[in-house]
């Protein structure tokens, strides 16, 4: 789209990192062959995918504009960059930041990036990564160019691949840590990056790293291969390693991680991620992805055969000298402050100063210093404050700030009398405001604003529950302003919404006959202690409804809270089945859409909320009502399945999970069928003959997958049900149910129902 | 020196009057309608940005964005898509794209704002660093095509040119005539 392409091409010449240069060479070289059809789509998805170039909404060409689906009038020679994906059709690339470290050239390099081609935007994501969007998919060769110049890749930062390794904001300047990750992080990084045997994946593969077990920073309970710092004693000496885990991942059905190694000593950290390369690349799903995580060969073998097959594997891996070569010159890159420790000035009655040291400044381990959080918006900011982020740098430090998975940044060794001049230089270019990581800071994936499986705004509402409390938020009990908000736009929890104190993510559900974009709520999550427990759903809620619900369930916890009770011992405490209950009204009593269009649109879009144009109505009554009543009869059920399991009652948790699946099947297959019986073997054949083998209940882009789970809860049905299996069947009975929904949206839309 | 990927915004005049959220609804209203030339996409809501583009309208061929960059609220239309002729035929088509944005702003938004823009200052860049790198050179050699073009379109040569000289910065200068402009014309006969 660029003319300048080329001359960036001549102007970087020999300057880049020679097999980066070769790397983007050959990406270039394939966009021609896919341009000239010598390259199947298919493949060429999969290509750039690994170079982070990544599709975003409406690629295919068609976009509901709130009355019908239209086709976007690319060109007409229908060239595609994957199935069903225009070639001019704007997309987005993803840029890893490794352990969220840039530095100032860096920035400026993102500003001009993202003023040249992009939006003027330039997005931190949950991973710690950079995102640019509606970028043009010939521009992306030189984008990488201009990024290799400053030793940024965009390489494996999206595709089958080892994703961003992620870390610690605080890593190295932390007090609770055991040592600083950064090191490590990056060697792991550079180990595995375009490495062999990590190019066989079904799927991705994101490691993280954490200085302390106690906080979140790190997340390692989510993570496909978690690393905590440990430390031991032997023989006088202390030896550094890590406390390692597996197979945690959030998703669609989260899972914690399970622990592998209790101290894994640093030399085997290299081999060890290898060897279980290898045994994922050769054991691990390839057809079925939605089972092809990491978190499912771990599940399906049970940690002590993977961890068998994995040292079975280390023993026989080829010595590697590269394995231990980055441990001579561990502590020789350590950042330095640029000005010496100093104390902080005394700050007379300046109330905005005073907040944001509350919320946004940490004391370093090094007394004299602090950390600076800077909260950024739903994780946005543009070209000008980057730079202006590049001169605060400059200025104050030696020039290194970290990302974070908060989407935000932490800018490091500010040298304590400074903290009032930086806070005026970031409050100059709208930097500087306080409340990071509280509930104003609240997290939220791209959602419908560019996301392809997006359901429901999860920007929009994050940007409205921002403007909501924006206004109160300093008045509000602290216990209140500690919570953590994160929203979803599909479940498959790209916002982390599994971690949040309060979580929401996208569905949909139909209200007198039309569509309307849902929240559901998920309560009981832990970020602390390395994202230590998951929450779950309890209640779908419209999405303009939600700022209520958000206040409903804060007011609840502040009045009804215990002394010192967090708000996940206050959901346990209390049970979610109350917390429902006073939430339930806000399920009720919808406005009729000639009273209230707007509740049937999304945040900020005012297009009625559709996939297709559905139009109102036509009821058949009886019909619906008897699917409705069933429906909500199985959602009750797979609620009470949660109920059970925070009792400790694993096996009626289990058993009624199943049941809610077996209920909602039988609703929809009503649908085709009034006299199916209440055999459970019937209910699955008229199940699958009728939706799966007509793929009807085939999600978009899931395929069977959710139908899937309903087969194999069928399956398992006799089989006694563990804790961890019964909260695997709730979660895929709830996304069962969830898949039920859209089928019956999707075949009402297709006038395949009468209802 | 041929310049590409023109970029003009045209400045609100005098206090914002409307809402950005208003913004939105126009810009889906104007992808339905397909109320402007060119491929219209989508919008993207970036008002919780400070300072930033405001409510961007996301097209194939160029963007258009109610913009609030320098804290003053204006209409940008960024050229994306590379165009055949002069320099002065891209700068051309900028100013008349931008031109008939914000004709069709003031239309619609008539009896709400009302919203004008202003009819003696805008600014042009060039959204390139490639081809148009912030330095004086740049200035020398682009200098004689600006000021033909800028006469031919205000049909004086009353004006000031305005460069900022920042070398991180694009290549951009913002145009002041002494004479009140016609944004009607600009958005109608500029091909002419
Ligand atoms: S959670 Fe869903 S909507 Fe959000 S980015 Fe991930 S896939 Fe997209």
């Amino acid at each position: 789209m660029k003319t300048s392409n080329t001359l960036w091409k001549d102007r970087l010449n020999g300057q880049l990192p020679p097999q980066m240069a070769e790397e983007i060479d050959t990406f270039e070289t394939e966009i021609e062959l896919r341009r000239q059809g010598k390259l199947d789509e298919v493949i060429f998805a999969e290509t750039r995918l690994r170079r982070g170039a990544y599709g975003q909404r409406y690629d295919n060409g068609q976009r509901y504009d709130g009355h019908e689906t239209r086709t976007l009038a690319y060109a007409a020679d229908k060239n595609t960059k994957g199935v069903n994906t225009v070639w001019d059709a704007p997309g987005m690339l993803r840029i890893k930041i490794p352990y969220g470290g840039i530095n100032p050239k860096q920035l400026e390099v993102m500003a001009e990036l993202a003023e040249e081609y992009s939006d003027g935007i330039a997005h931190v994501t949950t991973r710690q990564d950079f995102q640019l969007h509606f970028i043009h998919i010939d521009d992306t060769p030189t984008i990488m160019r201009r990024l290799a110049a400053v030793d940024i890749t965009t390489r494996e930062a999206c595709g089958n691949s080892v994703r961003n390794i992620t870390g610690c904001p605080y890593a190295g300047v932390c007090p609770d840590e055991k040592f600083d990750i950064t090191p490590y992080a990056q060697a792991l990084m550079q180990f595995l990056l375009g490495h062999p045997d990590a190019q066989n994946f079904g799927r991705k593969v994101k490691p993280t790293f954490s200085g302390c077990g106690q906080h979140a920073c790190g997340l390692t309970a989510m993570h496909d291969l978690g690393y905590t710092a440990q430390t031991r004693m032997v023989d006088g000496k202390e030896q550094r390693g890590f406390c390692f885990v597996v197979g945690g991942g959030l998703g669609a059905v989260p899972f914690q991680a399970k622990v592998f190694d209790e101290f894994l000593p640093m030399e085997e950290m290299l081999p060890m991620a290898q060897a279980i390369a290898r045994v994922f690349g050769r054991h691990g799903e390839k057809k079925n992805r939605s089972r092809a995580r990491l978190k499912f060969l771990v599940k399906q073998w049970g940690i002590d055969k993977f961890k068998q097959e994995v040292l079975a594997e280390r023993a026989k891996l080829p010595h590697d000298p590269r394995w231990t070569e980055f441990l001579s010159s561990i502590d020789s890159d350590i950042e330095k402050p640029l000005k010496p420790p100093s104390d902080l000035p005394a700050l007379n009655g300046n109330e905005k100063i005073n907040r944001w040291l509350k919320t946004n400044v940490r004391p370093q381990r090094q007394p004299g210093y602090s950390t600076v959080t800077v909260a950024l918006p739903l994780g946005d900011l543009t070209a000008d404050q980057l730079r202006s982020l590049a001169d605060i740098l400059r200025t104050f430090t030696t020039g290194t700030m970290r990302t974070t998975v908060e989407q935000n940044f932490v800018i490091r060794w500010i040298s304590n009398a400074d903290l009032p001049e930086v806070f005026e230089a970031l409050s100059a270019v709208g930097l500087g405001e306080a409340g990071a990581c509280n509930i104003l800071d609240i997290v939220a994936c791209p959602g419908t604003d560019t996301c392809k499986l997006g359901i429901s705004s999860s920007r929009g509402l994050a940007a409205q529950l921002r403007k909501k409390l924006h206004e109160k938020c300093f008045e509000l009990d602290e216990v209140i302003q500690n919570l953590h908000v994160k929203v979803s736009g599909c479940f498959n929890s790209c916002g982390q919404h599994h971690v949040a104190d309060i979580g929401f993510y996208g569905v949909n559900r139909t209200v007198n006959g039309y569509q309307v974009p849902h929240f559901q709520v998920v309560l009981g999550g832990q970020w602390e202690n390395n994202a230590g427990s998951y929450g779950m759903p309890i209640i779908a809620i419209a999405s303009k409804r939600i700022p209520d619900a958000l206040d409903r369930i804060t007011d609840h916890y502040l009045r009804l809270r215990e002394e010192n009770e967090s708000f996940q011992s206050f959901v346990k405490r209390i049970g979610k089945a109350t917390i429902r209950q006073q939430l339930h009204d806000l399920t009720q009593n919808a406005p009729a859409y000639e009273q209230d269009p707007t509740f049937y649109t999304d945040w900020y879009d005012p297009r009625e909320y559709s996939t297709g144009d559905i139009g109102k109505g036509e009821c058949a009554g009886e019909v619906v009502t008897a699917y409705q009543f069933a429906m909500t009869d199985a959602e009750r059920m797979v609620f009470e399945a949660q109920i059970h399991l925070e009792e400790n009652k694993a096996q009626k948790a289990g058993s009624e999970a199943y049941a809610s699946m077996l209920k909602a099947a039988k609703a929809i297959v009503q649908m085709r069928y009034d006299d199916v019986s209440n055999d459970a073997e019937e209910i699955v054949e008229e199940f699958r003959e009728r939706y799966y083998d007509t793929k009807l209940i085939f999600d978009p882009y899931a395929g069977g997958k959710f139908a899937n789970y309903f087969f194999a809860a069928h399956d398992k049905a006799e089989q006694p049900y563990t804790e961890e299996s019964a909260r695997h069947t709730i979660e895929e009975a709830q996304l069962f149910i969830e898949a039920i929904h859209a089928c019956y949206n999707r075949m009402r839309q297709e006038g395949l129902s009468q209802t | 020196m041929e310049l590409q990927h023109v970029n003009v915004k045209m400045f609100v005049d005098g206090p914002m009057n409307v809402d950005a959220e208003r913004f939105i609804e126009i810009f889906h209203a104007w992808i339905k309608d397909h109320a402007l030339d060119g491929l219209l996409i989508d919008v993207a809501d970036y008002r919780h940005v400070p300072a930033g583009p405001g409510v961007m309208l996301i097209g194939l061929e160029g963007d258009y964005n109610m913009d609030h960059t320098g804290e003053r609220w204006g209409l940008r239309y960024n050229r994306k898509a590379a165009l055949d002729g002069t320099n002065e035929d891209r700068f051309r088509q900028a100013v008349n794209a931008a031109a008939k944005a914000c004709h069709l702003l003031e239309e619609t938004l008539a009896s709400e704002g009302p919203l004008t823009f202003s009819r003696q200052e805008f600014e042009l860049c060039i959204n390139d660093r490639a081809i148009a790198p912030n330095t004086s050179e740049t200035l020398s050699a682009c200098q004689p095509d600006i000021e033909s073009f800028l006469s031919n379109l205000l049909g004086h040569h009353d004006f000031t040119i305005d460069h900022n000289p920042d070398p991180r910065s694009l290549f951009r200068f913002s145009i002041k005539s002494a004479k009140l402009f016609d944004l009607k014309k600009l958005a109608s006969d500029l091909t002419q």
